[in-house]
């Protein structure tokens, strides 16, 4: 059995011996390197460029200002608003504004300091809140209104008269603050053309298909002429998920010179490249009927978008449909404004729109539970929603696994002996959640499959797959192999995969969604069962040789193809598709912590997190999944923030300032998989790259209160923000004294 | 170089990573941040002449020209004609490698740990790596092949558990009233 085994990563070979290839590691003969000149304004109208000294500056070769692909673009077809370069305004301290290729990356980094760019700094605005009032402020001109990206108010039932009839409730507001990917790869690209005009483009991307069709449309040359390769890539966990300025300068620069052309942004540009978690404010009320069960839950959520839209609009949407499960809600009502602000842009960091909700949804539940007496995991076993169940808001629920998970982490934590009883600065916690695998709809509007894969068998044995789908890391070429090798019957290495090629490999839609291992592979297993039928009529000694005698009674070489398109999902109502998913995950952990009362500082020592991914495919995989979520998690729990100043310069775009977790500061993890074989999935499987992020944050925050009667609502916990309420704590017991 | 000698000739301001990847097409060492906060570009080096393969050090802030006279190991260099090193071999099996990209830097940390120590407990392993950031594995398979390579565990084998089917709570449409403008 190839599925489920524990079959080493297939490019792990070229990973550990230092030869595989990522895209700062291409170069090719008369390369030139690029830089870009950014905006040091954090809102100013453009009112001319002057680049004719840079130009002239030895060494120099090319230079590009915005008004020469001037096209808007974004990832979502209704919110392109987005520049390469800026013609008119920048928007963000960071914004591009012009770009220089030159013999060498030093060479171009000197000729940047000649561009004269004359700029009338405007107003700016660097809050939601400011955002929405001071609409005659107008960040981004593509917003109908004021500042405002997306708004969604959607209700499912009568949610005041549940909350008035509630037995206990909670009623407060959360703050998330906004913290980046930080993949260790820079964003890298190349292009280069040759003499028939055909353009190929080596990205670091996670979209190739998306790359392709917005970098084909803003320089106006056929898709057809466009290659999109991606090359190894070095994390993205949705930060390579969106068309970005250097894919265009590249490809336009390449055409400009003739000369294949490299933009490798350096770690700073990566922070204000951002598309990170959005900042949001919460006010969130949670209704329990005396039972326990929750009568009514009410979000009102304040998004802070940056600069452009990204994928905002769908942010807006899943800030509320994501939070429905696994938990049954009587009624339900979500209020959410993704706004323009002058900061970089936010998008989709894992988990993406659902991560600050589920926080607050969590904690407000462990304070409402509390005043009805209710253990937490047991007032979570309560509203369990079960399976093949439809959500408040629609979704049709298949699988179910999470009783099993909170089980899971009940017992290992120890939870029955250990909650409540580890004595003062000491305490667990516990938080449950669900993640979409998939979205039923790509996100421009076609009848196409979602992903598509082609199988062909040589004669020699060998098995090649062409996938369209992007390897980020998670391992989606290794499961092609083992997909192939499970229903081929074959060896997973006399498989070689060849993946994320626009000339060479269908189209899959990408690495976002948590959609890759559920849709690509269903179109593989589909393209193999094909070739496996006529593999099982030939027969052979070897499975060369069946490939041989089925090839014979083809009279043609073998090859299939598979494809995988949703069927129609999501409630009746508009919007109702957006978060609708074939399949849902879900996860359940338990957090404990140390907290030193006396100084506020604090520690996450140990992480239980269980994750129904359906069916593991490589249970090492989902492992490494399930501990880089929870590590990611816990990171923004601890020590994450983009923070900028007064005039919207970020603080420390570096990885010495913007502080992610190292060893020390990571907690021991604990991965449990959980399978529920879901109906719908390839072989059972659901996803599992970002369902587990989201317990960890409400998980941590419960388990301070268990250790010292603190509830915090604001992110990152930092030891000061932990010793002022546990001052406050301290003044109210001493009131209650006197 | 990985046991070569090399003659470069550098300008003054280019780093031993520079050197490695452009001059000498040692591309294994990657750039993650060029400023030494992320360790994705460690290399270890020694004098030349001295015993082992030498410490851990960052090619992104050391300059080329203060390599003269170093025995450097870079990632290229740590696998032999038999096969991969077995760290190498422990960070493929037990999927310490996601990405793959921070992993270079982190293996020949690590090689540097056990090369020192050969039996580490888990704090020397967390302290020895604690200048190589990882995004991906939140460090739990690192550690996991670290062990694996000097002997001391076998790969995690913890079978996924079974979900029981569970019975569906009552579920009863509710009118949905969008108010969008």
């Amino acid at each position: 059995m190839s599925i489920g085994s524990r079959l080493p990563k297939v490019d792990g070979g070229p990973k550990a011996d230092g030869s595989g290839i990522y895209a700062d590691d291409l170069s090719f003969p008369r390369m030139l390197h690029a830089k870009f000149l950014r905006s040091p304004h954090a809102h100013a109208r453009i009112r001319g460029i002057d680049v004719s000294k840079a130009l002239a500056y030895p060494g120099v070769i090319a230079t590009l200002i915005g008004s020469e692909l001037p096209a808007r673009y974004g990832v979502i077809p209704w919110t392109h608003d987005e520049q390469a370069l800026a013609t008119d305004k920048v928007r963000f301290v960071g914004d591009e504004v012009a770009c220089v290729a030159a013999l060498d990356e030093r060479t171009a980094q000197e000729a940047l300091d000649l561009i004269e760019v004359d700029y009338e700094v405007l107003p700016k605005i660097l809050s939601a809140e400011d955002a929405l009032a001071h609409p005659e402020i107008k960040v981004n001109e593509k917003a109908k209104v004021g500042n405002i990206t997306k708004h969604v108010q959607l209700e499912f039932g009568p949610v005041d008269e549940a909350v008035a009839n509630a037995a206990a409730i909670s009623r407060q507001t959360y703050r998330y603050a906004g913290s980046t990917h930080a993949p260790i790869e820079p964003h890298c690209a190349v292009a280069k053309v040759d003499a028939d005009g055909n353009l190929t483009l080596w990205s670091s991307t996670q979209i190739p298909h998306y790359v392709q069709r917005e970098v084909s449309r803003v320089l106006g040359i056929p898709q057809a002429k466009l290659r999109v390769i991606q090359p190894l890539l070095g994390g993205a966990f949705g930060g390579k998920s969106d068309p970005f300025s250097l894919e265009f300068c590249a490809a336009k620069l390449a055409l400009k010179t003739g000369r294949p052309v490299k933009i490798l942004f350096t770690r700073e540009e990566v922070f204000y490249a951002h598309r990170g978690r959005h900042p949001m404010v919460m006010d969130v009320t949670v209704a329990l009927e005396k039972d326990g069960r929750i009568a009514a839950v009410d979000d009102k959520i304040m998004i802070d978008g940056g600069a452009y839209a990204s994928f905002g609009m769908i942010t807006a949407y899943y800030a509320g449909q994501l939070l429905t499960g696994p938990y049954r809600f009587g009624t339900y009502r979500f209020d959410s404004y993704r706004m323009y602000t002058n900061k970089p842009p936010c998008g989709p960091k894992r988990g993406h729109g659902s991560v600050q909700p589920r926080f607050a949804f969590e904690v407000a539940l462990d304070e409402a539970a509390e005043k009805l007496g209710l253990d937490p995991i047991e007032v979570r076993r309560r509203n369990f929603i079960g399976e093949e169940v439809e959500t408040v808001n629609g979704q049709q629920i298949t699988s179910n696994g999470f009783l099993k998970c909170l089980e899971l982490v009940e017992r290992a934590s120890g939870w029955k002996e250990r909650h409540g009883k580890l004595g003062p600065g000491r305490g667990l916690g516990v938080a449950g959640s669900m993640y979409i695998s998939g979205t039923a709809y790509p996100v421009y509007p076609n009848e196409m499959p979602q992903s598509g894969v082609m199988v062909k068998l040589d004669r020699s044995g060998r098995v090649t797959v062409f996938s369209g789908a992007s390897d980020i890391g998670q391992g989606v070429n290794t499961l092609l192999c083992q997909i192939a090798a499970e229903e081929l019957h074959c060896d997973p290495h006399d498989v070689t995969v060849v993946a994320a090629d626009t000339d060479l490999t269908p189209v899959d839609l990408g690495a976002y969604s948590s959609r890759v291992t559920f849709m690509n592979g269903l179109a593989a297993r589909e393209a193999c069962l094909k070739l496996a039928e006529k593999l099982k009529a030939a027969g052979g000694a070897t499975f060369a040789e069946a490939c041989q005698r089925a090839e014979a009674a083809e009279g043609a070489p073998l090859a299939a193809t598979g494809g995988y398109r949703t069927q129609k999902l999501g409630g009746n109502y508009r919007g109702g598709t957006i978060g609708a998913s074939p399949a849902y995950s879900f996860t359940a952990h338990v957090a404990e912590v140390e907290v030193d009362e006396e100084t506020g500082i604090w520690k996450v020592t140990r992480i239980w997190a269980a994750h129904d991914c359906g069916k593991a495919l490589n249970p090492t995989l989902v492992e490494g999944q399930i501990e880089g979520s929870v590590y990611m998690g816990a990171a923004e729990a601890q020590m994450e923030e983009m923070v900028y100043n007064e005039k919207g310069l970020l603080f420390g775009p570096s990885l010495l300032d913007y502080r992610i977790p190292t060893s020390l500061d990571t907690p021991l993890l604990d991965a449990y998989i959980v399978e529920s074989n879901d109906k719908n999935g390839p072989y059972g499987a659901k996803e599992a790259g970002e369902g587990p992020l989201h317990p960890a944050i409400p998980a941590i925050a419960n388990a301070i209160y268990d250790a010292c009667g603190i509830r915090i609502r604001e992110l990152p916990f930092y030891p000061q923000r932990i010793l002022k309420l546990l001052r406050e704590r301290g003044e109210k017991r001493e009131g209650r004294v006197a | 170089m990985n046991g070569e000698t090399h003659a470069v000739a550098v300008a003054p301001q280019r780093t031993l990573l520079e050197a490695l990847r452009y001059d000498l097409a040692l591309t294994g060492s990657k750039q993650g941040c060029d400023k030494g906060d992320c360790g994705a570009c460690t290399v270890l080096a020694r004098p030349l002449g001295a015993e082992g393969r030498g410490e851990a050090i960052l090619a992104c802030i050391t300059l080329a020209a203060d390599a003269e006279g170093l025995a450097i190991t870079t990632i290229e260099g740590l696998a032999s004609p038999e096969g991969l090193d077995p760290i190498q071999r422990a960070f493929a099996d037990c999927g310490a490698l996601q990405c793959g990209f921070c992993q270079p830097g982190m293996m020949l940390s690590a090689r540097a740990l056990l090369d020192k120590c050969a039996r580490p407990t888990l704090p020397q392993i967390q302290d020895a790596l604690s200048g190589n950031l990882c995004r991906c594995t939140g460090y739990t398979k690192i550690y996991e092949a670290v062990e694996v390579a000097a002997g001391l565990r076998s790969p995690s084998s913890r079978a996924p558990s079974q979900s029981e089917k569970a019975a569906a709570s009552d579920s009863k449409m509710q009118t949905v009233k969008e108010i969008a403008p």
